[in-house]
């Protein structure tokens, strides 16, 4: 597949259009881009604050806090103290809110959307209508998952995997009559999202490359983003089709997870369902989701890396080869998840096998970046800092990884806290410093104006700090042997007094640092919008960087480019080229004559 | 309302407080003629130093942890396969940590050297095709160690129970969990979901259950309507019902006559000597009591949704899925009474936990689980009786006092077992 330079179609730019059109139901690969953020931005606010009241309880166990009361009621925090259905509700949310709408809808639905077509030089995606129908459906199913919250009978409650039979039967647990129906509604309406979301970029990636922008001369952002809608594409029907078979199975009298069950009191007629399938369907997804949250995280550093350390990335064919290596391996990896739910041991030793290889393009991607930081002339941008945290928090939660990923290991920490630890560096924190960085990185892009630095250095030094603050401990709260989604750990005592005495100072100590971190997000979200309003003008370039996004005028025109496409010479990573007068040369720029391209 | 409205007076300072930071730095930028995307040396010399910082906070917090927790956590593994775990557990932990501080310290180390300083330039360095391949292969070495150890003993912990260990099955339900020992026999009786009823919560199967479960689905029992008595209120003229209470009535006959139907083939097949197997089984309700250097296989089966046995100080977990029976086999090395020596804590029990969401008491699920000397474990189970009400230890007077002597000698050598070790 040559580039092909697109036709200007769109080259009819300058019309007026309304603020409907414009503002709302927009086609411009930006603004819908800037969508996607405004609306991951929200719902991270939301689950955020979720995570906030749960951790209080943790913290605090049966004291009585106004807090919750404000935000709770009394249905569900009565007098100051949170009900413990309410408390697996919380959860159940915040992990699906975190998962699916703000680090797979948010992450890449923004970046994806701003960067594909500016990188690439292209006018827009390939289709704009699409598009917008996929920022839509995004739309409906985040709001259908924040009415869930409202629901009489409390929002999901079995945990953002939703396994059944819990999440089958609404009399095991409140949260699976109304508030699980609209959880699948929601997810169901976002796997559409995202589907046609991913198809949009591939094609784009594929078809409407600028001249001269050959797949080698991609930024690695492309190719990140480009395998993860390809992982989205492969894995997200399969879940769609889990969740379909859980909606059947709960209103339509099908047995596909369900059998010999006797719950409060009634004997269920389902007889030869397997709850298991359902974890087998779910878990395909799960791992590539995991990359499809971490590469554009992961592509996003590598360009504002190499940037700011004024150096190309090293190893950029490695580099492009990992994500390969990751996207595909991602697809068999998905029984890690179920060493103990008495799957076969012989096909346990394979997930094993393959689990463990992931580590090697991993830890390429690893010393990669700190390759590229040697020897480089850092400039502290807020994206830089950021990028750089994700580093380190990959690695953190990375080698935590080879503990679970090893089948006899994870008998004895498997659904510990030494997991949820795991996931949350390396997915949450990595994915989320991903996503500021690229925030800080592109917002002159996005809204022509500036960041403030200094609230932008506040606010990674709180959330760093706060985030190994948090989920540091936690590690030794899993090892000390604690399950995760427990409303009240002060049941270990009399049982373990040594053990629970430790989870307690360790869950306030976490909870302590939890609050401060979130509180310190106020910085950021000041620092976002007043800078939308109040912020500098930026200058086309600011960051001195090579990609095409650019080379487009600070002010968006519909077709990116006024004039013709700009014409690609050479790879991104052109920076500090030994010979050269400028540190960095843009890609636009003709090879010189005798230069060797890298 | 009070506390309302202090929370609403924090959050609006806290946005005021922002503001006036950003206004001034508005202003001096101003005066300055200062630009957001110029970063002067001195915040990149500052973020760089904060950098290292940072780094030597990171690790004097995580060495802190190690110290103060990181040896406490659960004392030692009490069974034999858990110290394999245990042993690989460590080895794997000296691997992560010793990557854990080797590749944290050159990322921090290079952020904090390699700051840009003015007139410097960068070192034009875009690909090492050796440096590349050698961090391919080294992981990949050290990854093979750990996949070869690691599925060893994977392999041990999975492989089937030998007939010598005695069956335990663990029956879990929303929130709690039962024994059953398999008795003298060591074979445990079937069961069957259907067979469940208020004098039969544990489903299992034997010829008196089968009748008493079909005789519940046709006739019916106090709060429990019988087919019979469905059948006669639709048919019943004089009954008058609004349509939805009729549908569904219907609806209530059709499941109870489809189970009807399976109990009617399971009584028809059932073979009435699989009552032994049954009838010499122990329940027990309030706690799992093992017998130290004992080998166990325990299955697991669980009532309603998924829960998982987790007993974290036998290093021993496993899902308990409805309609599917789970294994696992583990040999306690320590009873009680040696785990509260070693770990010099009086208060110490071993625990059951439920370790899958299973809903709002889930974190109450828990059972204790003790596991006792030889002398100790002869007179518990001389306290407890079978499932047909005799005794556990069904040995006739006469014999009693030589079986019961017999019996202690074996569980010596068996605990003796465990000292040599």
């Amino acid at each position: 597949m040559a580039a092909v330079a697109q036709e200007s179609n769109h080259g009819h730019d300058h019309h007026e259009e309304s603020f409907v059109s414009k503002y709302i139901f927009s086609q411009d690969h930006k603004m819908i881009g800037k969508q996607f953020l405004m609306t991951a931005i929200f719902m991270g606010l939301v689950a955020m604050m979720l995570s906030v009241f749960f951790r209080i309880q943790l913290g605090w166990p049966g004291e009585s806090s106004d807090f919750l009361n404000v935000f709770l009621g009394d249905r569900w925090a009565p007098d100051g103290i949170l009900n413990q259905d309410m408390y697996l509700g919380l959860v159940t949310i915040h992990g699906t809110i975190m998962v699916f709408f703000v680090l797979t809808g948010g992450l890449s639905g923004t970046f994806s959307n701003l960067l594909i077509p500016l990188q690439i030089g292209a006018r827009d995606m390939a289709s704009g209508l699409l598009n917008m129908i996929s920022y839509w459906l995004f739309a409906i199913s985040s709001i259908i998952m924040l009415v869930s919250l409202f629901v009489e009978s409390g929002p999901a409650m079995s945990g953002w995997t939703v396994y059944p039979p819990l999440s089958a039967l609404p009399q095991a647990v409140s949260g699976s009559g109304m508030g699980m129906t609209l959880w699948l509604t929601s997810m169901t309406i976002f796997i559409a999202s995202s589907l046609i979301g991913s198809l949009n970029y591939i094609v784009t990636v594929i078809n409407l490359r600028t001249k001269g922008m050959k797949m080698t001369r991609m930024p690695l952002t492309i190719w990140a983003f480009f395998v993860t809608a390809i992982l989205g594409v492969l894995s997200f029907p399969v879940l769609l089709s889990a969740a379909l078979l859980l909606l059947m199975d709960r209103t339509m009298g099908t047995s596909f997870y369900l059998s010999d069950i006797v719950v409060g009191g009634e004997m269920l007629d389902n007889v030869g369902g397997s709850p298991i399938l359902y974890q087998h369907l779910f878990w395909f997804l799960g791992p590539p989701e995991v990359y499809i949250v971490l590469l554009p995280a992961l592509g996003l550093s590598s360009e504002i890396i190499s940037t700011n350390a004024r150096k190309p990335i090293f190893g950029y064919r490695a580099m492009i080869g990992s994500i390969l290596a990751i996207g595909f391996l991602s697809f068999i990896v998905w029984g890690h998840h179920m060493f103990v739910t008495g799957m076969n041991p012989f096909l346990g030793s394979v997930f094993v096998f393959t689990t463990l290889l992931i580590a090697i393009p991993s830890a390429v991607k690893v010393f990669n970046y700190i390759t590229t930081l040697w020897k480089g002339t850092i400039v502290y941008t807020p994206g830089m800092l950021f990028a750089i945290g994700l580093v380190s928090t990959f690695i953190t939660g990375g080698v935590t990884g080879i503990i679970l990923a090893d089948s006899a290991l994870d008998i004895s920490v498997h659904d510990t806290y030494f997991v949820v630890a795991h996931f949350h560096v390396v997915m949450g924190l990595s994915a989320i410093f991903g996503m500021f960085a690229g925030i800080y990185h592109w917002f002159p892009k996005m809204f022509g104006k500036l960041m403030s630095n200094r609230l932008g250095y506040i606010h990674f030094w709180i959330t760093i700090i706060c985030g190994y603050g948090v989920f540091l401990p936690m590690h030794f709260v899993g090892l000390g042997g604690a399950p995760r989604r427990y409303y009240d750990y002060s049941v270990y005592e009399g049982f373990n007094p040594t053990s629970a005495e430790m989870m307690m100072d360790l869950n306030v100590i976490i909870s302590i640092f939890a609050i401060i971190g979130a509180f310190g997000q106020v910085v950021f979200f000041f620092n976002f919008f007043y800078s939308i309003f109040r912020g500098q003008k930026s200058p086309q370039n600011p960051w001195k960087s090579n990609t095409l996004e650019w080379t487009t005028p600070v002010k968006h025109v519909h077709g990116n480019w006024p004039g013709e496409l700009p014409t690609v010479h050479r790879w991104p990573y052109d920076y500090s080229k030994p010979g050269m007068d400028e540190d960095f040369i843009p890609q636009t720029t003709p090879l010189m004559e005798g230069e060797e391209e890298h | 309302m009070g506390s309302k409205l202090i929370i609403l007076l924090v959050i609006i300072l806290g946005v005021l407080a922002i503001a006036q930071l950003v206004r001034v730095n508005e202003l001096t930028a101003k005066q300055t003629g200062k630009r957001e995307e110029e970063i002067p040396h001195r915040d990149n010399i500052f973020n760089s130093r904060m950098m290292l910082l940072f780094m030597i906070l990171l690790y004097v917090g995580f060495i802190w942890l190690m110290i103060k927790y990181g040896f406490v956590d659960l004392g030692p593994a009490a069974t034999a396969h858990g110290q394999d775990i245990d042993w690989l557990l460590n080895l794997n932990f000296v691997i992560i940590v010793a990557i854990f501080f080797l590749t944290n310290t050159l990322l921090f180390v290079f952020a904090w050297k390699y700051v840009k300083k003015p007139g410097a330039k960068a070192f034009y360095y875009p690909h090492n095709n050796k440096l590349e391949m050698i961090w391919t292969v080294i992981p990949a070495a050290v990854l093979a160690v750990i996949i070869i150890l690691g599925l060893r003993t994977w392999n041990d912990i999975t492989t089937t129970a030998d007939d010598e260990s005695v069956k335990i099955e663990v029956f879990s339900y929303q929130f709690g969990w039962t024994a059953r020992y398999s008795g003298m026999d060591n074979e445990l009786g079937r069961f069957d979901y259907k067979l469940t009823t208020p004098q039969n919560p544990y489903a299992i199967m034997t010829r008196a259950n089968i009748d008493s479960a079909l005789n519940r689905m046709m006739v019916g029992s106090p709060g429990q309507e019988g087919i019979e008595m469905i059948e006669n209120k639709l048919n019943d003229p004089s009954i008058v019902l609004p349509r939805d209470e009729r549908n569904a009535l219907r609806q209530e006959l059709g499941r109870k006559e489809r189970m009807a139907r399976h109990l009617q083939a399971m009584s028809a097949t059932y073979n009435d000597s699989l009552d032994d197997l049954a009838n010499n089984d122990i329940i027990v309700e309030d706690s799992l009591v093992l017998l130290k250097g004992q080998h166990y296989a325990l299955s697991f089966r669980s009532k309603d949704v998924i829960h998982s046995a987790y007993f974290p100080h036998f290093r021993v977990q496993m899902n308990t899925v409805p309609g599917m029976t789970t294994h696992f086999k583990f040999q306690p090395l320590y009873s009680t009474d040696d785990m509260k020596e070693k770990l010099n804590n009086e208060d110490f029990e071993y625990i059951l936990m439920c370790n899958k969401i299973c809903g709002g008491s889930h974190y109450k699920m828990k059972m204790e689980v003790q596991v006792l000397e030889p002398e100790e474990y002869l007179n518990w189970q001389k306290a407890h009786k079978t499932y047909d009400g005799s005794d556990w230890l069904n040995f006739s007077e006469s014999e009693r006092a030589e079986k019961e002597a017999e019996l202690l000698k074996k569980y010596q050598t068996i605990a003796a077992r465990v000292e040599e070790k």
